[in-house]
């Protein structure tokens, strides 16, 4: 058993350990190593000119053509997109946007997780070129939100939520989270100026991002005194409404070295889920589902929380930023909202969060964040952030969420 | 059986022991389309006497987190909690 423990990459060599809930991490013996070998992404806004196919083949394409590899290449297509349907009118969307891509003859399937509809999407792919199915898959999240009223999009994120409980009750996602944050307030003494920070940084950053949906810096006067949503949340708690596309181009990382670029390495993911049901979770001022694929990744991947680097952590609301980070492992429970207050997460901090801007300020075209994710963390691990770039980058850790937490996806990358 | 079905039934059963206590809750000032004509409202989870949680509308004066309500009845199967009179 050591032996062969031995013989594996030492990033999947972790033994079988507990870790918590039931979760148990298998040891990963059989599974290849996997690299990322191009990524694309389109600017994120509001495009009223484009529409969900032209920015999704736009990433795909230009992750291709990162690493010089033809469509006819490509094993399988995976698609993270959450409601292209209710959005745009449009259904059966993997093979509608592969064939426009020029990929045909292969499996192309979309994958729908809320929030984290590519972040799924992505660890359905590594999972299979892990296995040994395919040696190409092109991973490409999409979401064009634009073309509806703010009351119409606001109807169709709510369906991420519980339609029969907390929806019909009169729930949105901002109440949800704002019910999250309220209790948070009232267990750990979270302030509004704690949110208010997270709002701040992200705006920061996002100046610094030429793909970002808001690059305007605002002041933490200007975020404490927001047009309320759902109280305690203001608008500047909460994430952009997007179009937008990612797309990153995944092989064996064995065969990597014949692309261009410099090929990133995925050394720890998980997904897991939960209930959808707010009122289901025990205590909504933690995300489980979050620290348990935080937990088997990190396992996988042979690290703790203090080996990573930098991360993009899912700031759909800015509550959410502060209990990832709590989750993750990065602050002590509850001290969420002075780790962020305190710049420990700026670009320049020990541990910077959300160096894209995050979803508060590069924007959050739902369907296609967490492929955006991991683009962002893979510049960031090349070096090739630019204005954003932090200056240690051997680790990067990316969190996708999807709804009120039913869903997470983490993934660990390293430089390869 | 989901929390709300559960919650459904032991209201049903004993609407006296439907009271509660406010685990969390919001104010919602920008709503979808179905519930645009009611903002601003409240929303909160609830911590049932009978067991489980639910999440309802508040009616009347606004409810903090720690607060006694009890149940008011069902407009549109939706469940409707006031602070008690």
């Amino acid at each position: 058993m050591l032996e062969r423990m031995l013989n594996v990459p030492p990033a999947f060599g972790w033994p079988a350990k507990d870790c918590g809930a039931g979760a148990r991490v298998r040891i990963l013996l059989g599974m290849r190593p996997v690299a990322v070998i191009g990524i694309g992404k389109t600017k994120f806004g509001a495009f009223l000119d484009r529409d969900l196919r032209s920015l999704a083949v736009e990433a795909g394409q230009k992750a291709l053509q990162a690493a010089g590899v033809e469509p006819s290449r490509v094993e399988a297509f995976y698609l993270g997109n959450f409601a292209g349907p209710e959005f745009v009118s449009q259904n059966h969307l993997a093979p509608y946007v592969a064939g426009a891509m020029g990929i045909v003859g292969v499996p192309a399937t979309r994958f729908e997780a809320a929030c984290a509809s590519s972040g799924s999407a992505f660890f359905h792919a590594v999972s299979a070129v892990g296995a040994g199915l395919y040696d190409m898959a092109l991973v490409t999240g999409v979401e064009k939100m634009t073309s509806q009223p703010t009351s119409r999009v606001a109807g169709i994120l709510a369906g991420a939520g519980d339609c029969a409980g907390e929806v019909k009750a009169g729930a949105t996602f901002p109440a949800l989270f704002a019910m999250i944050a309220r209790r948070h307030m009232h267990q750990y003494g979270t302030q509004r100026e704690h949110l208010a920070a997270v709002a701040v940084k992200n705006h920061a950053n996002g100046v610094l991002n030429e793909y970002a949906h808001m690059r305007k810096a605002i002041t933490l006067e200007q975020a404490m005194s927001g047009k309320p949503i759902a109280d305690p949340l203001t608008v500047y708690d909460c994430s952009l409404v997007s179009d937008g596309a990612a797309a990153v181009l995944i092989a064996p990382l064995e065969a990597a070295r014949e692309f261009g670029g410099k090929p990133v390495r995925i050394v720890g993911l998980a997904q897991t889920s939960d209930h959808v049901a707010l009122d289901r979770k025990p205590d909504i001022t933690t995300f489980d589902a979050v620290k348990r694929a935080g937990e088997k990744a990190y396992a996988m991947a042979g690290i703790g929380p203090a080996h990573v680097d930098l991360a993009e952590l899912h700031d759909c609301f800015t509550i959410a930023e502060i209990i990832a980070t709590e989750d993750l492992g990065f602050a002590d429970k509850g001290n969420g909202g002075p780790f962020a207050a305190s710049g420990c997460t700026a670009i320049g901090g020990w541990k910077p969060v959300n160096a894209s801007g995050g979803l508060k300020a590069k924007g959050h075209p739902v369907g296609a964040t967490g492929v955006a994710q991991i683009c962002d963390v893979v510049e960031q691990l090349r070096g090739e952030a630019g204005a954003r770039q932090v200056a240690k980058h051997a680790i990067g850790l990316a969190q996708n969420l999807g709804g009120s937490g039913a869903t997470a996806v983490v993934t660990i990358l390293a430089a390869a | 059986m989901s929390a709300i079905l559960l919650a459904e039934r032991a209201l049903a059963e004993t609407p006296r022991s439907a009271g509660g206590t406010v685990y969390t809750d919001t104010v919602i000032f920008s709503a979808t389309e179905a519930f645009a004509q009611d903002v601003p409202y409240q929303i909160a989870i609830v911590d049932l006497d009978a067991g489980g949680r639910l999440t309802v509308r508040i009616d009347g004066d606004n409810v903090v987190i720690g607060d006694r309500v009890e149940f008011l009845d069902f407009r549109d199967g939706i469940p409707f909690y006031r602070k008690p009179r």
